[in-house]
C-alpha cells in the first residue's frame, strides 16, 4: 500500500481535486441552490484553478508547503464561508505536516485532524449540523485504514447529511426546510477525499 | 440578462461604476472602491462589504458622511480579506477603520480574518456586526440574524458620526447602537436569478409568495398565496414592531429588493404607513426605494430604526454617495 507520500503527490492530489471540482461544479451549485444560494460550485472552481496556477511554477515542493500555498490561494480567491474554511484546512493541515519532503499516510491522517479541528474552530460547527465537517470527521478517521476507506467515509458523511436540519451556515436560515436536501459543502469535502483516492491509486 | 458572461459580471460593473463617478476611485482589478478623497485627516474611515448583486450597497454608499471604502465579492459571495486589507491601507488616516460587517458565515470569517491581517500593518480596526433580519426566529440553532436593510443606517449615522470627527470607540458605539435599534422583515414575490447559475435559485409559482426572504434568494421561513400589500405591510410591521417594540420616533426604510416596480413600492409604502399609525409608532424619516436588492428579486422589505435626538441629527447631516445624498 502507497505510504510514502513526497510533494509531487500533494500537486496531483491538488490537480486532481481541481479537475474534479471543475466537473461536479454545476451539482455543487444544484445543491447549493436548493439550500443556500447558488454559488458554491462556481466558487470552488475558482478557488482551486488558482491553486492549479499558483502550483504550476513549483515553488512550493514539500507536502507542507504545498498544502500551505494552495490554503493561502483560496482564503485569496474564493471569498464566501467556503474560501476562509476550506483555506483554513489546507494551511493548517500544511503547517502540522512540517518542512519533511515526504510524509506517510498515517501523518497525513494526523495533521487533516488538526487541519479539521481548526475549521470547526473557526466556524463553529459540530458534527450533525449540516455542514462540511460531517464529510471531513469520518473521512479524517478513515484514511488511518487506507485512502479508499477515507472517501467512501466522506462521500457517506455528505449523504448522512440529507435527513439532517441545518445549524450552521446559510442553509441553518430554513430551518426544517433544510431537511431532505444534501449539503453542498459535505459535497466538496468528499470530492477533495474522492481526489485523494484517485491520486492514491494512480502512484500505486 | 444584460450581460456578457456571467464571470466578467461584478468587473464590468465596477468598470461601468468608475465612468459614471469620478469621485470614486474604483480599483476594478482589485475590487475596492474608495473615496477619492481618501484618506481624510483626523477622520476615522469606514469600511464594509459584502456580496455583489445587493446594489446600490454597498458601493454607492461611499462617499463623504457615509463609507470611506467598499469591496465588493462575487455575486452573493463575501469578497476575500485581501481586499478589505487593501481598502483600510487606503482610507486609514491613523485614526482607525470601522468594518461594517452584516452577519453572514462567510463575511464574519473574511472580515475577521481582514481585521488581524490590518492590525498587523499598523491600523486599528473596530468591527460591528448588522444582524437586524427578525426572520430568523432562532438565532441558537442557526447563523444568527442576517444582515440586511439596517446597514443603510449603520452606514450612514455611524459614518455622520465620523464625518463630524468622533473618534472609533465612538463610532463604534453609534453603529452598534443603530444596529440594536434596527429590525427587518422582507418578502419576495419571485425567485432570483443568479448570473452563474441562470435560472431561479428556487420555485416560487405565481400566485405565491415568501414571507422571511433574506437577501440571496436564499428561501424564506414559510410560503403563502398571494396576499395584497396592504395584508403584507401589516404582515411585515407586526414582525418589525413585535421585535423591536419601538417606544422613540423611528427611520423607516421601504427597500425594494431589486424587480418591484416603485409603482408598487410607494403604494406598500402608503400601507405600511398606515400599518404603523395603527400601531402608535411616530415616523421621523422615510427612505423609499431600492437600496439593498437581491438582483432581480421582486418584493420588499420593511427596515424600522428607533432613534433618538443624536442619532436624527446624524440622519440628517449631509452626505454625499451615488446612492445616498441629501444637504450638500
Amino acid at each position: 500500500m502507497l505510504d510514502v507520500l513526497d510533494g509531487d503527490f500533494f500537486r496531483r492530489w491538488l490537480t486532481t481535486a481541481a479537475a474534479t471540482v471543475d466537473r461536479e461544479a454545476d451539482r455543487l451549485t444544484e445543491l447549493d441552490s436548493a439550500i443556500g444560494d447558488a454559488d458554491h460550485g462556481a466558487n470552488l472552481r475558482r478557488g482551486f484553478a488558482a491553486v492549479t496556477e499558483a502550483l504550476a511554477p513549483r515553488d512550493a515542493d514539500h507536502p507542507g508547503a504545498v498544502l500551505v500555498l494552495a490554503g493561502r490561494q483560496l482564503i485569496s480567491k474564493v471569498g464566501g464561508a467556503s474560501g476562509p474554511l476550506y483555506g483554513t484546512l489546507l494551511r493548517t493541515t500544511g503547517k502540522a505536516l512540517g518542512d519533511g519532503a515526504e510524509v506517510s499516510r498515517e501523518e497525513l491522517a494526523q495533521a487533516l485532524r488538526a487541519g479539521v479541528d481548526a475549521v470547526t474552530k473557526l466556524g463553529g460547527a459540530t458534527p450533525g449540523d449540516k455542514t462540511m465537517v460531517d464529510a471531513l470527521v469520518p473521512a479524517v478517521d478513515a484514511l488511518s485504514t487506507s485512502f479508499d476507506a477515507a472517501r467512501d467515509a466522506a462521500e457517506q458523511g455528505a449523504e448522512a447529511t440529507i435527513p439532517l436540519q441545518a445549524r450552521k451556515g446559510r442553509a441553518s436560515y430554513l430551518g426544517e426546510r433544510s431537511i431532505g436536501h444534501q449539503d453542498p459543502g459535505a459535497t466538496s469535502s468528499a470530492l477533495l477525499f474522492a481526489a485523494l483516492a484517485e491520486t492514491a491509486e494512480a502512484t500505486r | 440578462m444584460l450581460i456578457n458572461v456571467p464571470e466578467t459580471v461584478v468587473a464590468d460593473a465596477l468598470r461601468g461604476m468608475a465612468a459614471a463617478h469620478p469621485e470614486l476611485m474604483v480599483d476594478v482589478e482589485n475590487r475596492v472602491i474608495v473615496r477619492r478623497d481618501a484618506p481624510v485627516a483626523d477622520k476615522v474611515a469606514l469600511v464594509s462589504g459584502g456580496g455583489s448583486g445587493h446594489e446600490p450597497l454597498h458601493g454607492g454608499f461611499v462617499g463623504p458622511g457615509m463609507l470611506s471604502a467598499a469591496c465588493p465579492g462575487e455575486v452573493f459571495t463575501s469578497p476575500v480579506p485581501d481586499q478589505m486589507v487593501r481598502a483600510a491601507a487606503a482610507v486609514d488616516s491613523g485614526k482607525g477603520v470601522l468594518f461594517v460587517v452584516k452577519n453572514y458565515t462567510g463575511d464574519v470569517l473574511n472580515f475577521d480574518m481582514a481585521a488581524e491581517l490590518a492590525e498587523d500593518e499598523g491600523i486599528q480596526v473596530a468591527k460591528v456586526l448588522v444582524d437586524d433580519d427578525v426572520a430568523v426566529t432562532d438565532s441558537l440553532f442557526t447563523a444568527g440574524r442576517r444582515g440586511t436593510g439596517a446597514t443603510l443606517f449603520v452606514e450612514k449615522l455611524a459614518g455622520a458620526a465620523a464625518d463630524e470627527g468622533a473618534p472609533l470607540e465612538r463610532v463604534e458605539a453609534i453603529a452598534r447602537r443603530v444596529n440594536e435599534n434596527s429590525r427587518s422583515f422582507g418578502v419576495a414575490l419571485s425567485a432570483v436569478t443568479t448570473p452563474a447559475k441562470g435560472s431561479p435559485t428556487f420555485e416560487l409559482p405565481p400566485g405565491e409568495l415568501e414571507l422571511g426572504i433574506g437577501i440571496h434568494g436564499e428561501p424564506g421561513r414559510e410560503r403563502r398565496p398571494m396576499m395584497t400589500s396592504g395584508e403584507i405591510a401589516d404582515f411585515a410591521v407586526d414582525a418589525v414592531v413585535e421585535d423591536l417594540r419601538p417606544r422613540n420616533p423611528v427611520l423607516l426604510l421601504v427597500n425594494g429588493m431589486g424587480a418591484t416596480p416603485l409603482l408598487e413600492l410607494y403604494g406598500f409604502h402608503a400601507e405600511v404607513q398606515r400599518a404603523l399609525t395603527e400601531r402608535n409608532v411616530a415616523v421621523a424619516r422615510v427612505l423609499v426605494g431600492n437600496y439593498v436588492t437581491s438582483l432581480d428579486m421582486a418584493g420588499a422589505s420593511v427596515t424600522l430604526c428607533q432613534i433618538d435626538e443624536e442619532l436624527l441629527r446624524l440622519w440628517d447631516a449631509p452626505v454625499r454617495t451615488p446612492a445616498l445624498r441629501w444637504g450638500v
